[in-house]
């Protein structure tokens, strides 16, 4: 048998939280194959990846290249043994131009500069090779993200990388941008690169993989060649059972509007529009999504929703309950009823060092029921953790363990306990179940939709098409700070129309648009 | 087995064991009679009554600043003020001394509060350039220190200096106002009884009442507790006017409860001791109790050592270096937690 081009023998890694991400995992790959890396968030795709990639060291185990073993200290060891990563969030500065990215790290000089003339043709040299066009003088941060991860791919390349890790390439693209970016690959597969794509969607990995490597829970399930295996299979694998994403929704009579939004602006201090007359409304017993390509305004409008706005102009109302909220701040605005899930469950939504029950009541332990005043209750504060662990099925060893301990699905369920349980009228859901397993995803749901039955409003951002399509009452698409669509029965929408309003090739005109007001 | 959840204890002990051994290594090395030498640093100051009254006399200012650098640290305010707030307090309490009279008992608690309310508004001002203006509090302190410093020799030199002295040290304190001895044979004081009142009180402040919750949450992530609806500027205030005044108080105590004049001529050292002493009790209110204990032994320890043998006290700065070296360095013993990690991983 050859002897693969990379391989990986017996794997574990256990992070210094305690968390383990890889238990005994073998991975290899062929030369010139495209491998797929497929697995539910949190099984230990990327960790796997990053030790690869020299980011992160093995707690056990060893690594093997051409049949020769050798340990990855740094992202520099890899480059330098022709591994290139692509990752999720690009790695690239903002302000520079393309050819000044492409070259970083490895400038051509000239005298005490940087030789740019030689950057620009080095840049134009790659492209034009692997057929990726780009304009080296464009600045970065004017780039679409298509553009960006083709930028990010070139700089991999011009550092001669032979095998390219691309972790899930796909979220923050548009439906045409995948394609494009499969033909890509294709291209570089016949150039003799060997491609390791990261991804959980299974049409994509069907679509252009030889084989597929699945890992579940931090195991390796083994590796296929995906010709002989079905979907259905691949999925049985990945998470243990068939996936359905089908809920019960009655249909709800709907409630007196709890959030309105009107004639909504929002301007940077340079002036440059963020969000441009966004109108909408959202009733009691009602979801309302909010679909968009990451950076379309969405942050901006959860900032006009929580009192973040300070340090931007903006104009217009925001109301919850008849309540100017725009100018106030999230104490007034929590205590008018309002929760929010935050995007970022490590940096906003937890405080890592600190109990599950610490982290329970960070919102509320200002309430009676919490304190007497002075003292905190804390045999109440007790028994309402152990009852929220139960409710929403947190895996931990009890309420006093740190949160920091559980792994990502927990830790968001602690999250969204602690933002249901205080009763809310509305609920901004921000990305409420990015990077947690499936069941976690789906219990998340139940309770957002429980919470709908309750006669509470939703508001939920998600870049997980899915998940926006089957659990809202009705869908706003952004594009560029603007509501370019809305969309009353979304179930019945396929994703490749959505994708074309998320792009931007696609609108509504003013008076479809308007309805979100009154959802008539 | 060892858990991995006592790693921080095991690792704690394991540094003081580590730091000692370095000690008794150079101790070997310079000393005529190293075992000797040795016995009088470690039994020397439990020997006599009045040893382990120097001890305890010792611990009490390390207790004060300890608990108020906890208090610090705990709200992830990297603050080094309390060495500035508790010399200048001290000249407070002792110009309250000198120059008021005011009858019995009355006379220290006055002098303490006003030391101690002195420390608590010196304090908030690092503290309130840190939370209106993001101003770094390490910075800050540090340079209030010299300020205190500079502005506190100066009221010494001018305002309590006593002419007839043949040293630079104040007038005498009142009678009335100095602080009683508890413990015949020894100058143990109340300030001990105060100071573990003041700790068993910051321990219920932190842990059970809602302004110590919102303490802890803005110290373990202010991000998080301003999304959780906390004012965290009010609270990192807070915790420098509650910092200053336990500080304050430190230094009040101290010079009525120990001297008869306002001696210092120089920082004494008590606050950036008082970073060890927390660092030592990982930011607990009760374990600044052990901590304070165990370095004012080893300081005691090494007085005696330099007076019985033929070892320098300043060896003692060694081991504090390594002390401070091996707990902040996160690097230390994590190859073995990782080992304890990963066994524990496989068995679960």
């Amino acid at each position: 048998m050859e002897t693969p081009l990379l391989e990986m023998r017996g794997i574990t890694k256990v992070y210094p939280n305690g968390v383990v991400a890889n238990r005994d995992v073998s991975f290899s790959l062929r030369e010139g194959e495209i491998h797929a890396l497929a697995g539910e968030n949190g099984a230990g795709k990327s960790t796997l990846m990053k030790m690869i990639f020299g980011m992160e060291e093995p707690s056990e185990g060893d690594i093997y290249i051409y049949g020769e073993k050798v340990r990855l200290l740094s992202p520099q060891d890899a480059i330098d043994r022709g591994i290139g990563m692509v990752h999720q969030h690009f790695m690239l500065v903002p302000s520079f131009t393309v050819a000044e990215n492409m070259v970083l790290g490895m400038e051509p000089r000239k005298g005490f500069g940087i030789h740019y003339a030689e950057a620009i043709q080095m840049t134009e040299e790659t492209a034009r090779k692997y057929n990726l066009a780009v304009n080296p003088r464009a600045k970065v941060e004017d780039l679409t993200v298509g553009m960006k991860q083709k930028v990010e791919i070139l700089k991999a390349l011009i550092r001669g990388a032979k095998i390219l890790i691309l972790d899930e390439p796909t979220a923050v693209l548009t439906p045409q941008e995948t394609e494009e970016l499969f033909r890509e690959l294709k291209q570089l597969k016949e150039h003799g690169h060997t491609i390791v794509f990261i991804s959980h969607k299974l049409k994509e990995v069907k679509a252009i993989c030889d084989r597929i490597t699945i890992l579940r829970g931090g195991h390796s399930e083994g590796v296929f060649e995906v010709a002989d295996v079905t979907e259905q299979e691949i999925s049985r694998l990945m998470v243990g059972r068939d996936v359905v994403l089908k809920y019960d929704k009655s249909k709800l009579e709907l409630q007196k509007p709890v959030l309105t939004v009107e004639n909504l602006n929002v301007n940077d201090p340079q002036g440059k529009p963020l969000l441009s007359d966004i109108n909408f409304s959202v009733r009691g017993g009602q979801i309302v999504g909010i679909a968009g390509v990451e950076g379309n305004g969405q942050r901006e409008l959860v900032e006009a929703l929580t009192g973040g706005l300070a340090g931007l102009t903006s104009s217009g109302a925001v109301e919850v309950n008849g309540t100017q909220i725009r100018e106030s701040n999230i104490l007034n605005i929590r205590n008018l009823g309002v929760s929010y899930i935050p995007e970022d469950r490590m940096s906003q939504g937890s405080a890592g060092e600190a109990s599950i029950s610490d982290n329970m009541i960070s919102t509320h332990y200002r309430s009676k029921t919490i304190n007497n005043g002075v003292f905190l209750r804390g045999s109440r504060i007790a028994s309402l953790a152990v009852k929220l662990i139960e409710d929403f099925k947190i895996r931990c060893s009890g309420p006093k363990q740190q949160i920091g301990m559980l792994s990502g699905g927990n830790m968001q369920k602690v999250v969204v306990a602690r933002e249901c349980s205080t009763e809310p009228q509305l609920l901004i859901a921000e990305q409420p179940t990015r990077g947690v397993d499936v069941g976690a995803a789906q219990l998340i749901h139940q309770k957002l939709l429980e919470l709908r039955e309750n006669k509470g409003a939703i508001v939920l951002l998600s870049a997980d098409l899915n998940e926006v399509l089957e659990i809202s009452d009705c869908l706003l698409v952004m594009y560029e700070g603007q509501i370019v669509a809305y969309i009353e029965d979304p179930s019945s929408m396929s994703e490749e129309e959505l994708g074309l309003y998320m792009l931007g090739s696609k609108r509504q005109d003013a008076a479809d648009i308007r309805r979100a007001m009154n959802h008539v | 087995m060892f858990k991995s959840k006592y790693f921080e204890v095991i690792r704690t002990a394991a540094v003081i064991l580590i730091a000692l051994a370095i000690a008794f290594v150079i101790i070997a090395l310079v000393s005529e009679d190293p075992v000797k030498t040795i016995s009088i640093f470690l039994l020397e100051p439990l020997n006599s009554k009045g040893h382990i009254g120097n001890v305890i006399e010792m611990a009490i200012p390390l207790m004060f600043t300890g608990l108020a650098v906890s208090l610090l640290f705990r709200a992830n305010m990297f603050n080094l003020g309390a060495e500035g707030v508790f010399y200048f307090s001290g000249v407070v309490a002792s110009a309250i001394a000198i120059h008021w009279s005011l009858g019995g008992f009355l006379h220290p608690i006055v002098a303490i509060l006003i030391g101690s309310i002195v420390g608590a508004i010196l304090s908030a001002i690092p503290g309130i350039l840190k939370a209106k203006w993001n101003a770094n509090e390490l910075v800050t302190s540090l340079m209030f220190n010299n300020i205190l410093f500079g502005v506190g020799l100066y009221l010494l030199n001018y305002q309590l200096r006593d002419a007839k002295a043949f040293a630079n040290v104040s007038f005498k304190f009142e009678k009335t106002a100095l602080l009683d001895k508890i413990i015949p044979g020894t100058r143990i004081h109340t300030g001990l009884i105060i100071v573990l009142i003041l700790i068993v009180l910051a321990h219920y402040f932190l842990y059970k009442t809602k302004w110590g919750y919102e303490l802890r949450m803005t110290g373990a992530n202010r991000k998080f507790a301003q999304y959780s609806g906390m004012k965290t500027a009010k609270v990192i205030i807070l915790v420098h006017l509650i910092a200053g005044f336990i500080a304050g108080m430190g230094g009040s105590v101290e010079v009525l409860g120990m001297y008869s004049r306002f001696q210092w001529t120089a920082l004494p050292g008590y606050g950036l001791d008082g970073a060890l002493v927390a660092m030592l009790a990982k930011n607990n209110p009760l374990s600044v109790i052990a901590s304070a204990l165990f370095l004012a032994y080893i300081r005691i320890g090494a007085d005696l050592m330099a007076r019985l043998s033929d070892v320098p006290a300043e060896m003692i700065s060694i081991i504090q270096a390594v002390i401070i070296l091996l707990i902040s360095a996160e690097q230390f013993l994590k190859f073995w937690k990782n080992r304890m990690l990963l066994k524990e991983a496989r068995e679960s």
